[in-house]
């Protein structure tokens, strides 16, 4: 009888507390990352006092925000600026649920069978990504409208017409990486990549470009960062936060852009495959960690992120709707009609 | 498409407060705009945060005691503000100053306006996001303040020039290290381009915002580069020589659209061109005296003087009044280029989006420190 209240809780339990604890730490270690980055790149050292080589900046700043003063505006709306940063967390945690960093481990042989290392595998599992994020932006537009602030509303706004748009070229990116796996299991997807000894950025090049694009978009990163442009808008939707509430804004911003970079290495990628996944000899990496290759991947996605940052000026909000609607959505239906069509050719191929 | 659609509900203008705190007015500017939606219908300057009475100060030192105070009008480019002032004093006076102490006014009044638009690129490509330039030209204008220092002690105010000529000669070491630096800047200058000139999104960021034709500028006032970049070759350096400009060979680089993106390209090519006149001054550099030989308490004769000269942001003038026998101007006014090319904002942003306002801020280069005085 014990074994499903071993199945159905303490494994999930157990999964849900180490995928939270290493997903805040990581989080955190990105913000110090992005700043490594941005100073290597910017000609200066970064933060290089907390800590030996300022490893311990991340905490330092985590422990400065809990500690300060949780000023709420006294004209604000007090509940909904209260629910707002709950309402882009809670997605932006939630995501994890479902995203297959790793195969099935046995925890360096501490189990005696394998168990799957991802939290649950659920077979609309891409579907179920794309909704729950997109929950997020209700906190943005909460937030902004919450703080009573103009300048808050606009970021609110701004953050909305965004994240709605670049979400169907987006989602049309996804698409025709369902076409070819044919499944919308993340994990179902990796498994195809492996047994079509094939990753699917070859095909999906298009694809990817352009869920690379919506991916910087839909996380309000530059140089799509209108919703929080600081020499226009101040700080956008989250001005008027400080303390812990800015700090949940700001973990679920890093959180999201793990998301897309996870996306990216799942979809595109191969997930947790090594690289040549069905080549003999390559054999030895095996040793490797399948986490290591995804986290490498995702690693690679987040510093191109960076390196975004720090060399684009800001497109201008109209612009912004223009590429969004002008450019990337005909390129990605026009991809997903060329990818459909490739499909239909091989299996008619196949069959005749 | 088709005339003006009927309002589903009530729309209503926002008022919004663009400042004075705000990242991107570059001070205490405070932009009242009215909007619709994101566009900009109304922006009003509205200015006066900073005022510090510079003017009536000027009225209660002698001449010579005044030169600090110019120093804190356009604080990015101290320089200029000192030689406006002594230029205009010597000519009210009729004192021609040493060669030397000219070409060495000279250098230090380039490499302020080299300084001065390293600061300007560096905040008007941090408004419009980009946030790398900022860092690449901070480090040459370290070095430049490092030869201010080198000079005179100090980085920002220099006090560095006096009615006659000069406080002090340059010390020993300081032309190789100036040359040193001019000889690697306009590679650095090269490297800054990399980043913006070719950039698609900058591009799209400044062509065609902020346009100002030529005549217009010229009905507005504007100077500097907010005037070349609309094609009009105005310089002061060129049209009315002061110091020994006439005697160093250089460029006026002009654009031609009038917009944001111009008038980035023509500072970025007066930079180059100041690189050229200070090295021309340092290899032409003639021994001889650094003072001309002036009264320790200078007296001026009854009469009015207006000389001005060309600062990193445009046309720089001193207007000054003086009683018989006076050692202080009775009255002195100063016409700071900022002043006069901000009043031009209503007309560039007209129609625009908020994110231009912020381009439009940057491109006209402006420094509260001289619009308040």
């Amino acid at each position: 009888m014990d074994q499903p209240l071993y199945q159905f809780l303490i494994i999930p339990a157990v999964k849900i507390v180490a995928i939270l604890a290493v997903l805040l730490l990581v989080v955190a270690y990105l913000t110090f990352f992005e700043r490594k980055v941005l100073a290597y790149l910017q000609v200066r050292l970064g933060p290089n006092r907390v800590g030996p080589k300022g490893w311990l900046q991340p905490i330092a700043d985590a422990f400065k925000l809990l500690v300060k003063e949780d000023l709420i505006p006294s004209k604000a709306e007090r509940f909904v600026f209260l629910l707002a940063p709950c309402l882009i967390i809670v997605p932006a945690l939630l995501v994890w649920s479902v995203i297959p960093f790793t195969g099935e481990t046995t925890v360096f042989g501490l189990l005696s069978e394998p168990i799957p290392a991802y939290l649950t595998d659920i077979n609309i599992g891409i579907l179920f990504v794309l909704g729950v994020s997109s929950v997020g932006v209700f906190g943005i537009i909460l937030g902004g409208w919450a703080s009573n602030s103009k300048f808050s509303l606009m970021g609110g706004l701004r953050s909305a017409a965004q994240m709605v748009s670049y979400e169907v070229p987006m989602g049309f990116a996804v698409v025709s990486v369902l076409l070819m796996a044919g499944s919308l299991s993340l994990v179902r997807i990796v498994e195809v990549q492996r047994e079509a000894h094939m990753w699917f950025f070859l095909p999906g090049i298009l694809a990817l470009g352009i869920y690379f694009i919506c991916g910087v978009a839909e996380t309000n990163r530059n140089p799509f960062d209108l919703p929080e442009a600081e020499s226009e808008l101040v700080a956008g939707f989250h001005t008027e936060y400080s303390g812990m509430k800015f700090a949940l804004f700001f973990l679920a911003e890093y959180a999201n852009m793990l998301v897309i970079g996870s996306l990216v290495a799942v979809l595109f990628f191969g997930g947790w495959l090594r690289p040549f996944p069905n080549v003999e000899f390559l054999a030895f990496l095996d040793v490797i960690p399948p986490f290591f290759w995804f986290a490498s991947k995702v690693g690679v996605v987040i510093f191109i992120y960076m390196w975004f940052r720090g060399t684009f000026p800001r497109y201008r909000f109209d612009q912004l709707m223009a590429v969004g609607w002008k450019w990337l959505l005909p390129l990605s239906l026009a991809n997903v009609a060329v990818i459909a069509l490739g499909i239909l050719v091989k299996n008619h191929l196949l069959k005749g | 498409m088709g005339g003006p659609l009927e309002p589903l509900f009530d729309v209503e203008e926002m008022e919004l407060s663009f400042g004075p705190q705000h990242p991107a007015t570059h001070g205490v500017l405070r932009v009242q705009l009215k909007l619709d939606g994101e566009k900009i219908l109304d922006a009003r300057p509205i200015i006066g945060y900073l005022h510090r009475g510079t003017e009536k100060l000027f009225e209660q030192e002698p001449f010579n005691q005044c030169i600090p105070h110019t120093d804190r009008l356009d604080y990015i480019a101290a320089p200029t503000n000192n030689q406006g002032f002594v230029v205009t004093v010597e000519k009210l006076l009729g004192i021609t100053i040493p060669p030397r102490a000219a070409y060495i006014r000279m250098i230090l009044a380039e490499l302020g306006r080299i300084s001065s638009h390293l600061l300007w690129l560096a905040t008007h490509a941090i408004d419009l996001g980009a946030i790398t330039p900022f860092f690449y030209t901070f480090r040459e204008r370290e070095e430049i303040l490092d030869l201010f220092e080198a000079y005179c002690g100090a980085r920002l105010t220099l006090n560095a020039m006096r009615v006659g000529g000069l406080p002090y000669d340059l010390p020993d070491g300081w032309v190789e290290r100036c040359a040193e630096m001019m000889e690697a800047f306009p590679a650095h200058i090269d490297e800054y381009e990399t980043l913006l000139t070719e950039n698609r999104i900058w591009k799209k960021r400044t062509v065609g915002i902020g346009v100002i034709s030529a005549e217009e500028a010229i009905d507005w006032g504007l100077t500097g580069p907010p005037l070349r970049g609309s094609g009009v070759k105005w310089d002061i350096r060129k049209v009315f020589p002061y110091d020994r400009y006439d005697e160093v060979d250089f460029e006026v680089p002009i654009g031609k659209n009038g917009d944001t993106y111009d008038r980035y390209l023509v500072r970025m090519e007066e930079m180059r061109q100041s690189v050229r006149i200070i090295q021309q001054c340092m290899d032409r550099l003639p021994d001889g005296p650094i003072m001309a030989k002036v009264p320790k308490v200078l007296r001026a004769p009854e009469g009015m003087v207006y000389a001005s000269v060309e600062a990193p942001k445009g046309e720089l003038g001193y207007f000054i009044v003086t009683t018989p026998k006076g050692s202080q101007p009775y009255r002195c006014h100063v016409r700071p280029p900022s002043f006069v090319n901000l009043q031009s904002l209503p007309v560039l942003v007209d129609g625009l989006l908020v994110a231009d306002l912020v381009a439009v801020i940057g491109t006209l280069d402006i420094v509260l420190g001289e619009i308040d005085r």
